[in-house]
């Protein structure tokens, strides 16, 4: 008789999630970044920079994500159904946060008035704070529960908005003073989120986390640290000394901000959304009268 | 109050998978969709090892992260401990998928049947159109527990009013009743057994109790 095989774990590990692809992936790349890029624009029209077009650019990002995600929700024609539970649900807050976007940008780009213009940018950054709120309650993936992915997926969306900035910068005109903002910004930012990065990672590990997570953030780890922050911050440097061409350096370094965040959103969502498993607490007591140890196939860290 | 809950002896359970049978009969979830599945654990190093079954479905949580995450209200938590989902308010976005620590929803976006296209007798019976491109999941047998409150009768005792894994258990490790009742059988076993439920430390506060010992 032929012996039977049993899967590592017998269906109780932690698999990766297959319902969420990259249309969904796309809500959060787009979105985060156009709500980043509303915010940053915000803040450089208080410098007195015409910034219609970024905001036109910033609204078109959020379009093109809430677009994606609704050509992957299962009844596209009962989308208005998504606003029905604004009590608790991160996902009917978001959605009610884009109307606000769309008609705040709309009459700052109408109007130029720098106060609509300040008040896109702060519904800019509540939407993008809107997805990372989303993302957290989902307690059924420990890489988006854990209480440090919040400010990550806040922070990187809007270093990927000040890094679109920066991408535009040769097109916009600065002066010397709003360039050294825009770099100043830019280099915050990009610390802010490395640092957010390095502490959700080593958090992560620290509580426990579902091997494959783990796995795939480390895989990318490097491309954040390094081509998302350290060569930006060179390329920066290099922009802020004045050299000629150096506004081309800001723009480099803008596309590699912009490129480490969408890789980063990207990860998260599709490579590292390994589901929770399941867990046999105790053993029942059979046979020899004892309990045997606890079952938590696939999960690695210190959890 | 009431407040249904399931309650499962590991210790009596052999991973016959005929709870898995009878919930797949009862409900006529389609090919690859099991709402109530048996996980087949081995655990340990030779010599000393160990297997254990230990059947999963919807926990029909007290704090059901699903619902928190629902932006359209489609999930609900009911006064008697059941989470149901309306399927015509489902939008099929998968929240509740992502929400949800013990893997038991399924969104499913084409209609298939067991053997082909054309449905079985209990498929052609129980097919519904409403539950294409929605999120599914253990419903306790919500139709039966409704049915309850018109005959009178009591899940966990009363067969016909008892969910279909529940009756089919054929070495009587499954329960269901009202923990909210002293005298329902649930609430006797959990009185005399060792038990845990899973994830407690999420804070879902799941309605199944696995027992593992005796008091």
């Amino acid at each position: 008789m032929k012996a039977k095989t049993f899967k590592a774990g017998g269906g109780a590990s932690p698999r990766l999630q297959q319902n969420w692809d990259w249309r969904a992936a796309s809500n959060f790349i787009c979105g985060g970044a156009g709500g980043g890029l509303l915010f940053a624009a915000a803040l450089l029209s208080l410098a007195g920079t015409n910034v219609r077009a970024l905001l036109v650019a910033g609204m078109a990002l959020i379009g093109i994500g809430l677009t994606c995600v609704w050509l992957e929700i299962g009844r596209p024609l009962r989308a208005m159904n998504v606003y029905r539970h604004i009590k608790t649900s991160w996902m009917t807050r978001e959605a009610l946060v884009a109307p606000v976007v769309f008609g705040l940008g709309a009459l700052a780009f109408l109007t130029n008035s720098v106060i609509a213009t300040v008040l896109a940018g702060l519904a800019g950054a509540a939407f993008v704070y809107s997805q990372a709120r989303i993302l957290n309650a989902d307690k059924g993936i420990p890489a988006w529960r854990h209480p440090a992915c919040r400010p990550l997926v806040f922070a990187t969306g809007l270093a990927e908005g000040a890094g679109l900035l920066a991408v535009a910068a040769p097109w916009i005109g600065l002066g010397v003073a709003s360039r050294t903002g825009l770099v100043a910004g830019v280099l915050l930012l990009l610390l802010v989120r490395v640092l957010a990065w390095r502490a959700y990672v080593r958090a992560l590990r620290s509580s426990g986390a579902p091997t494959g997570s783990l796995r795939a953030l480390a895989a990318i780890d490097q491309r954040v640290v390094v081509g998302g922050a350290l060569a930006p911050a060179l390329l920066l440097g290099v922009g802020i000394l004045g050299f000629p061409g150096s506004v081309v350096a800001i723009a480099a370094a803008g596309v590699l901000a912009v490129a480490a965040g969408w890789l980063l959103k990207y990860t998260l969502i599709r490579r590292a959304a390994f589901t929770q498993g399941l867990e046999l607490k105790h053993q029942p007591v059979r046979g020899r009268g004892v309990s045997g140890p606890a079952a938590r196939p696939g999960w690695g860290g210190a959890g | 109050m009431t407040r249904y809950v399931m309650a499962i002896d590991l210790r009596r359970c052999v991973g016959c998978q005929t709870c898995t049978a009878a919930c797949k009969n009862a409900n006529a979830t389609p090919p690859g969709v099991q709402w109530r599945r048996v996980l087949d654990l081995e655990t340990g190093e030779f010599p000393d090892v160990r297997r254990s079954f230990m059947p999963v479905a919807c926990m029909h949580c007290d704090e059901p992260p699903c619902e928190e995450v629902c932006p359209t209200s489609a999930t609900t938590k009911r006064p008697d401990g059941l989470v149901a989902i309306d399927y015509d308010v489902c939008i099929g976005c998968a929240n509740c998928v992502m929400a949800c620590p013990y893997e038991a929803r399924s969104i499913v976006d084409e209609v298939r049947f067991a053997y082909g296209d054309k449905p079985i007798k209990s498929e052609e019976v129980r097919f519904d159109p409403a539950r294409v491109s929605v999120a599914t999941k253990c419903t306790f047998c919500i139709d039966r527990i409704d049915l309850a409150a018109k005959t009178g009768q009591v899940p966990g005792r009363d067969p016909e009013v008892t969910p279909a894994c529940v009756n089919s258990c054929i070495s009587g490790a499954m329960s269901f009743g009202d923990i909210d009742d002293p005298e329902s059988k649930v609430s006797k076993l959990l009185a005399e057994t060792e038990h845990f439920r899973m994830h407690e430390d999420l804070g879902t506060g799941p309605g199944v109790y696995y027992i593992w010992d005796k008091k």
